[in-house]
């Protein structure tokens, strides 16, 4: 009960009409940050954390939060209606959004988009607000055994799929993983992978340079030549009835995915080092794994785009826990966010929550109430995200092209990555037509880096004794569930032989 | 339009301002974007902390026309900054805040060609000493349990910290060679992530900074045992030294902010003006006792002669840690 009223009272200070308007500026704000691509949560909060100086503290971080928030939203815009992702987060929302919107119905992958993100906003509040502090520790617990647990895990998901050619999704994992080993390793220090001495290869391959080139590069490739043969996807229209027709259908078909991502998406975000990246795409993986029809993934199911987006809104509440209870940032807007709360004067660590606590739960308020006005400033703009698809795609072709360009250069401002860029693109493009599935490739680009020290920490912590990750009560479980999922398909695939066998 | 105007006139000016003092050119060059403002550190750390500060103090004062935009490299034990700086295509907008793998990192990685004497003094904003800190529910409480502790485990006691031949591990080889013990050391990419870990137990033992260990150690969750600084520290009166144990050696971290090689005189002037005043702001003198800092305050020529001696004494110090 102590708890609803001081939630109460907080979003008592979130209603007060500065803080209000703050967060309605926000959310809008950071609905077309995340729009644009290679621009996310991180450029947003980075850019816009100065500004906060004319506004109390509580108002300036409900202000970044409400950023925060609204550019989950908007990287599903251009992952859906052009298949670039706009912010890492979202890239595992164009696996599905972009197939629905060739066929016509962008106006059904970005209401559900909007929905499962309010849904998985919203029960990450939930969560949040009754348990943080019991769920501080165990963010703590997790060492780096179960973080590389996890992460295998997260590989399994992708590798156990049925349907999917397995030696070339796993060829595909090995890609992202090489590609992700590029640069300096963490744990020595020495460089590697520097190909042909090229210095821009030290800093490492970032993951949008990948998601962009693959799917903002590599898709407008792929749809130029699908379309020569091929009649254009029928122009979408919106209209309210529409709308209300496609909230319907949404919440049918992308129930499932929402209830995996909201669930995956908090848990993954409060943990340290991970973030709403891997939280979206494990939820993907794992909502594809428990469905009765995995083929439909990557076909254009709402489903597929319900999971990433629950989670990712999910996730980014989640990574507040651990910023709030402990003073450690989740993700890297939440370490932004922390920077912000030393410049407003307060100390973040374990004793925030009882020291400030008509801040702490101003901001948990503000969760709430940014989240609806998220949803509500989300689908007002949705006709006019669907106009754009209406153009046809001789001028949508290039504004891709631009757009990838310019969002690859915007994160890093390095020409190289826009070399790599390309050369993803029309490598990306090849691997496609020899049907080889990219989404294992950028799964393992994100999870590659963390899982590799984590795996080297643990090793090191046991004296190179793997057993490590039976034995700790919480890696023990999860490792032996990754296993399994791993060789499920190898089972079956022994069975079916054997079968075979039988009736010949 | 009158910016633009200005803008103007103080290019077309600067060749024939060439032989004025530079103090007054100083007045004269502003930041005409974004100021990069590059991190040897991932989130969370102490460096990360303290650019974050040092930011928030450029803000409310509105010092700087154009924001400091924090950018966090924290690869290869700064090895990703140091070639950030080196390669930026534009040095009069790209500043550094430093550790001391600003010496190590070049020492050790000769292949990169870095050369910290090409980079461009700014300001030396304090040196951070370090700690040993174990969890509260080792129910260790002063240097000699420690010791028991650790030599009791055969090498099996695990201790935390940054990057292999950073400065946690540079720290721990002297003080665990000093007290005869064997550790399992883990290497973090950077202090928090060595905060949280001691906090939940993952590792025993850390040598985090005051300002990085400061939370859980007002929560109660860690214990300080010793400081590797010259005295006693005013924050923790009751933490011997290891100087007082009868150990030559003190390390402190630097907090310097350098500018990327190739940075015009003009521009290095505005930000040394700007550093310096940052640094005599309330909130930095303020921030430098509460995070238990020390003030090392130098000019520019001062700064190239303690790289110098700090690259000697950090190469005498890697080559026992390798030997």
């Amino acid at each position: 009960m102590e708890i609803l009223s001081l939630l109460g009272s907080g979003m008592l200070v979130a209603l007060q009409p500065l803080n209000l308007l703050l967060i309605l500026i926000g959310v809008t704000v950071g609905l077309f940050i995340g729009a644009m691509p290679g621009l996310g949560s991180v450029n947003g909060v980075a850019i816009l954390l100065p500004i906060t100086f004319l506004v109390p503290p509580s108002g300036a971080i409900i202000f970044l939060a409400a950023i925060y928030y609204g550019a989950m939203y908007g990287g599903a815009i251009s992952s859906i209606t052009l298949g670039i992702p706009g912010a890492s987060t979202a890239v595992a929302t164009t696996f599905d959004g972009r197939p629905l919107a060739r066929q016509g119905r962008a106006s059904l992958a970005l209401v559900t988009a909007a929905l499962a993100s309010f849904v998985g906003g919203t029960v990450a509040n939930v969560i949040f607000t009754a348990f943080a502090p019991v769920l501080a520790s165990v963010a703590l617990s997790f060492g780096p055994p179960e973080i590389f647990a996890l992460m295998l895990l997260a590989f399994a998901t992708f590798v156990g799929l049925g349907g999917d050619d397995i030696p070339k999704t796993i060829l595909s994992i090995c890609l992202g993983l090489v590609l992700g080993a590029v640069g300096f390793d963490q744990i020595s220090g020495a460089p590697r992978l520097v190909l042909f001495d090229i210095t821009g290869f030290l800093q490492g391959i970032g993951f949008l340079v990948l998601a962009i080139g693959v799917y903002g590069i590599g898709e407008m490739l792929w749809t130029i030549e699908q379309s020569r043969d091929e009649a254009e996807s029928t122009p979408p229209k919106m209209t309210a009835r529409g709308m209300v027709a496609d909230a319907a259908e949404a919440t049918r078909r992308g129930w499932r995915g929402t209830a995996i991502g909201s669930c995956i998406g908090f848990f993954v975000g409060i943990l340290p080092a991970a973030g709403a990246t891997p939280a979206s795409l494990m939820s993907y993986g794992v909502a594809k794994m428990m469905s009765r029809n995995p083929q439909d993934y990557g076909r254009g199911t709402p489903d597929g785009v319900a999971a990433p987006e629950a989670a990712n809104n999910s996730a980014s509440t989640g990574s507040m826990l651990p910023m709030l209870t402990l003073g450690i940032p989740g993700s890297p807007t939440t370490a932004i966010l922390l920077g912000g709360m030393v410049i407003w004067g307060l100390t973040p660590g374990p004793r925030l929550f009882i020291e400030e606590s008509e801040f702490v739960w101003g901001l948990i308020g503000s969760f709430y109430i940014s989240n609806i006005a998220a949803l509500i400033i989300n689908l007002a703009f949705i006709p006019v995200f669907i106009w754009m698809l209406r153009m046809p795609f001789t001028i949508l072709a290039p504004m891709i092209f631009v757009l990838s360009v310019a969002g690859g250069y915007a994160a890093t401002r390095d020409m190289f990555d826009i070399w790599l860029i390309l050369i993803f693109g029309i490598a990306a493009f090849v691997l496609r037509r020899l049907d080889y599935p990219l989404a294992p490739a950028v799964l393992a680009i994100v999870l590659g880096p963390i899982a590799e020290p984590t795996l080297r920490q643990s090793l090191l912590l046991s004296q190179g004794d793997p057993s490590i990750f039976f034995t700790r009560p919480v890696a023990g479980p999860i490792t032996v569930i990754a296993l399994i999922l791993i060789f499920l398909p190898l089972v079956k695939l022994l069975q079916r032989g054997r079968k075979a066998d039988k009736t010949t | 339009m009158s910016i633009t105007k200005r803008v103007f006139l103080t290019m077309s000016c600067a060749g024939l301002l060439a032989t004025t003092p530079m103090a007054a050119l100083a007045q004269d060059w502003q930041p005409r974007r974004p100021i990069d403002f590059v991190i040897m550190a991932g989130p969370g750390g102490g460096a990360d902390q303290i650019a974050r500060f040092i930011q928030s103090v450029a803000e409310r004062y509105d010092l700087t026309n154009r924001p400091l935009v924090p950018n966090n490299q924290g690869g290869g034990s700064g090895a990703e900054a140091l070639l950030h700086l080196n390669n930026t295509s534009d040095p009069d907008h790209t500043i550094l805040v430093t550790l001391n793998s600003f010496f190590t990192t070049p020492l050790r990685q000769a292949n990169l060609g870095i050369d910290i004497q090409t980079f461009t003094p700014i300001a030396m904003m304090g040196v951070d000493p370090f700690i040993l800190w174990v969890h509260r529910d080792s129910g260790i409480t002063t240097m000699d349990q420690f010791v028991e502790q650790a030599r009791s485990m055969n090498g099996e006691y695990v201790m935390g910290g940054t990057g292999t031949g950073q400065e946690d591990s540079i720290v721990i080889a002297f003080m665990a060679s000093a007290y005869d013990l064997e550790v399992t050391y883990i290497p973090y990419d950077g202090g928090g992530a060595v905060a949280r870990d001691l906090a939940g137990q993952q590792v025993m033992a850390t040598v985090n900074n005051p300002s990085e260990a400061k939370g859980f150690f007002e929560s109660g969750d860690v214990v300080p045992l010793l400081a590797f600084s010259d005295e006693r520290m005013p924050g923790f009166p009751d933490v011997p030294t290891l100087r007082e144990l009868g150990h030559d050696f003190s390390y402190y971290n630097q907090r310097a902010v350098v500018g990327a090689p190739g940075m015009s005189d003009e521009a290095a002037a505005y930000y040394q003006t700007l550093f310096t005043q940052i640094y005599e702001t309330e909130e930095w003198q303020a921030y430098l006792e509460s995070e238990s800092m020390s003030p090392l305050w130098m000019d520019a020529e001062e700064q190239r002669r303690y790289w110098e001696t700090q690259v000697e004494t950090h190469r005498a110090l890697l080559a026992q840690l390798d030997g």
